[in-house]
């Protein structure tokens, strides 16, 4: 295992850490309209990932560093090969932030409903915008032998990516439900739970469509599992991991399955990212203008520095992450101080 | 239309909106931690209402300093792909440093403060609120870090294999330490307390304008005056003096600029204000003779190179280097005497109080702090064309040569729109919450603070689920 291994293995871990803790507050968003009615509801929504939303966003942004840092040529030609959607990506993030933080500044009724709309939307266009654009990395790009990637927005919108698209919002609100079972009472966590297992069947069928899809039209992700049969193990654990989810939710353990749901969607963005391991973008041109972790990684020296600030710094992160998440534990309430 | 120049526009945009808000988070954020020290040990409930206020505030301005400061670290990946393939290697990790170092720290602590204040007991929460504001600073400590590293490159080799060609770090210390580090940090640093303490007195100063508030007001001038009167003289004296001095040395041609010093002289004059005509090569105004040189060498017959220096190549833009750097130093000097005349009247039997002319200064001076940041940012960036990193790539050449002027002109409309709405309803939530001001803390529902945990250990231990 060298550097850039291990580099590419932290960054995996990094943007499993987003998927898993900002995918619940996404669900939670793409949830708002639908299940919380009132605006006593919609509050208790609101303060459930009041206190962790922001830190949970920070993985985004490490992950953007660090795709900066260790593998800069893959930062530059992705963000701006996707310049359009990544505007887009920005826009959504952008008015989900301020709509979280002025909701609930004002009293007026219209004011509030404005915002859980955007708050919605963009929450649910977040996921799928993520979605598609994963998808076509999942899938591969124009990538020339200059480095660069030319597609229009319109190129980007291929059925594989969109179906990617989908499967991430379902996926995002059916984590945001098992997250909201924890956090809501009464009625609400009623509503709450009898719509888990619909969402978990939704989820499970776009999954399934979606793994076909690629071992159909996207042989290349496939062929990998075919070389090395013992990889097949990831999806497996995804799939086991699903199943616990469903069993422990019908058990009641609604902690566990939510630590279960959590290891799928890890599992998931580990087996996509074994079919497509060493390259981190690859050129639907030609093979030899795939960007790898090897050729798009910085120099030794950096990738040497950038461990050292992550085994200072990480230790502290999980620290002060698991002790936000453990004072704020149990079910939320609405206090005057919150949103 | 031409992407490099549509980029150029809206990096400045993105950039100036964003940096309104960290200045903020930082200078509120201190005196947030000095009012929390003085409740705790003087237990009188007006610095809780304060605090109880100024959390609000705090809330909306981190907003929209997350917001805006997504798009920056995207942006260099999207609008300026060159560069990012040429830097990544040095300036990348000190943004993910930035990341993993203050960025959580920040976001963790945020939850705890914005929603402590009725679960943490007094010091607890103080504890929360210090840490918040110690990432803010940390944050500043590392995107200045970064930023110095463009201005004044140090620790690196270009390598040209395999290609593209790149900085490589060589030696990590001199990267973060490079000449223009620590003079920068200080000033951002001392710049953004002004900006803070400004916030205060303008604030408590409408309230004994408008009669509101007047206990909670009078405290709050009096506490932030002082911190307000020394700040101003340390921008100009200390760090600011320091900084020119730094750009003497390592950007003369951005010193030159500035001061539209067109030939190498020695006794180099200073202006108070001026108007260069870049065409004729001449600079007219009102300048105190051999003022440059003494500030830069403590020498009035010290020599100065002009622009003449950089000989055929291109210079920066001098009259709006000129202009923006003699705005910010035109706002510090009035500071001073704002600052020291407010005292003054505070010290003669707390006149200050019912000066309504003084109070109408301090209301806007604020505004005049948080401009002269935004200059000194644009002195600093422009002065450096057409260098993106100083005297090694020329920004002309660090675009992205896939993104086309359309897609840039369409992002830029988005960023001015969304921009121009966040700021009027921030401008309207900011006012909103001032003009209701901090409440009595009977009509907020405060849990009896005796039984909130206030040390580590009831913390975790004695809080148990009760009161659930
Ligand atoms: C309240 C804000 C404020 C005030 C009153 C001043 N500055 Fe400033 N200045 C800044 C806020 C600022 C800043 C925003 O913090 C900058 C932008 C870039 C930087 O590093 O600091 C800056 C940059 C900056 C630069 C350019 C640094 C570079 O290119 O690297 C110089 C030479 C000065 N300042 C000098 C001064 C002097 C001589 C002042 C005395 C009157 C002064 N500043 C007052
Ligand atoms: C936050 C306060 C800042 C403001 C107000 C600001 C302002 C500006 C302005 C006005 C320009 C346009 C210069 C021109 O092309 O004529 C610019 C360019 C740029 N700045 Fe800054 N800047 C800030 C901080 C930073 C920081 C901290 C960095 C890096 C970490 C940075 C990196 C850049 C880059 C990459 C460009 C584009 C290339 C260039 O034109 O040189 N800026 N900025
Ligand atoms: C001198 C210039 C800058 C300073 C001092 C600075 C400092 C800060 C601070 C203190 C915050 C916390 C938010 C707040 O308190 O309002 C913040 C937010 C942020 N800044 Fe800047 N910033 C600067 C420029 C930039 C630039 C050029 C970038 C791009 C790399 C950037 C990226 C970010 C990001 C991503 C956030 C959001 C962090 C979060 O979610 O907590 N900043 N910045």
């Amino acid at each position: 295992m060298n550097l850039s291994d291990i580099w590419f293995l932290l960054f995996i871990v990094i943007v499993a850490g987003y998927l898993v803790l900002d995918g619940f507050d996404m669900g939670v968003g793409i949830l708002h309209l639908p299940l919380a009615r009132s605006d006593g509801e919609r509050r208790v929504f609101l303060n459930s990932i009041g206190p962790v939303w922001d830190g949970n966003e920070v993985w985004l942004i490490l992950a953007g560093g660090v795709l900066f840092a260790a593998f800069p040529l893959v930062y530059a030609s992705l963000f701006s090969g996707f310049y359009l959607a990544m505007m887009l990506v920005l826009l959504v993030m952008i008015l989900r932030t301020v709509a979280i933080e002025f909701r609930s500044k004002r009293p007026s009724g219209r004011w509030r409903t404005g915002w859980d709309t955007v708050f919605a939307l963009s929450s649910g266009g977040l996921a799928l915008l993520l979605g598609v654009a994963f998808g076509n990395v999942l899938k591969g790009v124009t990538l020339g032998p200059d480095g660069n990637i030319r597609m229009s927005l319109i190129d980007l919108l291929g059925p594989i990516p969109l179906l990617v698209g989908v499967t991430t919002v379902a996926m995002f609100a059916m984590h945001g439900s098992i997250f909201l079972s924890m956090k809501t009472e009464g009625v609400l966590e009623a509503r709450v739970k009898s719509w888990m297992p619909r969402l978990m069947v939704v989820f499970f069928v776009l999954n399934t469509l979606l793994v076909a899809a690629l071992a159909v039209f996207h042989p290349s992700i496939t062929d990998r599992y075919a070389q090395d049969p013992w990889l097949v193990v990831f999806p497996a654990a995804a799939l086991a991991a699903i199943l616990a989810a469903w069993y422990l939710l019908r058990a009641g353990r609604a902690f566990w399955a939510f630590v279960a749901s959590a290891a799928m969607i890890a599992l998931l963005l580990v087996s996509a990212a074994v079919g497509i391991f060493p390259n981190l973008l690859v050129s639907t041109v030609s093979d030899a203008n795939n960007l790898t972790i090897y050729n798009a990684a910085s120099a030794d020296n950096t990738l040497t520095v950038m461990l050292v600030i992550a085994l200072i710094g990480m230790p502290f992160v999980l620290l002060y992450t698991a002790g936000v998440y453990y004072f704020f534990r149990g079910k939320t309430v609405v206090e005057p101080t919150g949103y | 239309m031409d992407a490099d120049l549509l980029s150029r526009i809206q990096f400045a945009l993105t950039a100036s909106f964003h940096f309104i808000y960290p200045p903020l988070s930082m200078g509120l954020g201190l005196m947030m931690v000095v009012i929390g020290i003085i409740y705790v040990r003087t237990k009188d409930p007006k610095w809780r209402e304060m605090s109880f206020f100024w959390v609000k505030v705090y809330g909306l301005i981190f907003a929209l300093g997350v917001a805006t400061g997504v798009v920056q670290e995207f942006e260099f990946g999207t609008n300026w792909a060159e560069y990012s393939r040429f830097v990544g290697n040095v300036f990348g990790s000190l943004l993910a440093a930035e990341g993993v170092f203050a960025f959580f720290l920040e976001g963790g602590f945020l939850g705890l403060m914005l929603f402590g204040g009725n679960r943490l007991g007094p010091r607890m929460w103080l504890f929360a609120t210090f840490m918040v504001v110690f990432g803010a600073h940390f944050s500043a400590l590392w995107i200045i870090m970064a930023n110095s590293w463009m201005q004044t490159p140090a620790g690196y080799t270009v390598a040209m294999t395999p290609l593209p060609a790149r900085a490589v770090m060589t030696d990590f210390w001199q990267t973060v330490f490079t000449p223009s580090f620590i003079p920068r940090l200080l000033h951002v640093l001392v710049a953004s307390w002004t900006v803070g303490s400004a916030l205060l007195l303008s604030v408590g100063a409408w309230y004994l304008l408008k009669k509101r508030h007047v206990d909670v007001a009078k405290s709050m001038v009096a506490l932030a005056l002082p911190f307000f009167v020394v700040f101003s003289i340390a921008n100009v004296t200390l760090s600011g003096a320091d900084q020119a001095q730094e750009v003497a040395a390592n950007q003369p041609i951005k010193l030159a600029s500035m001061e539209g010093l067109w030939e190498t002289t020695s006794c180099a004059p200073a202006y108070v204000v001026g108007w260069v005509n870049v065409d004729a090569r001449t600079t007219t105004g009102i300048a105190i003779p051999c003022l440059l040189s003494f500030l830069v060498h403590f020498d009035p017959n010290a020599t100065i190179a002009g622009l003449d220096a950089a000989g055929a190549a291109p210079i920066p833009p001098v009259n709006l280097v000129f202009q923006v750097y003699h705005a910010m130093v035109g706002l510090g000097f009035v500071f001073i005497p704002i600052g020291l005349l407010a005292a003054l009247l505070f010290l003669w039997r707390r006149r200050l109080y019912a000066t309504r002319w003084m109070l109408w200064i301090l209301v806007v001076t604020v505004f005049g702090a948080v401009g002269a940041i935004t200059a000194g940012w644009w002195t600093a960036e422009i002065g450096r064309q057409p260098w993106i990193v100083y005297n090694v790539l020329e920004t002309a050449k660090a675009g992205s040569p896939v993104v086309s002027g359309v897609d840039v002109l369409f992002s830029l409309i988005m960023f001015i729109a969304l921009y121009v709405i966040l700021f009027a309803l921030f401008l309207y939530l900011l006012n909103a919450k001032i003009q209701s001001g901090p409440e009595p803390l009977e009509t907020v529902e405060t849990t009896a603070e005796s039984a909130l945990p206030d040390t580590f250990r009831d913390v975790f231990r004695r809080r148990g689920r009760a009161g659930r």
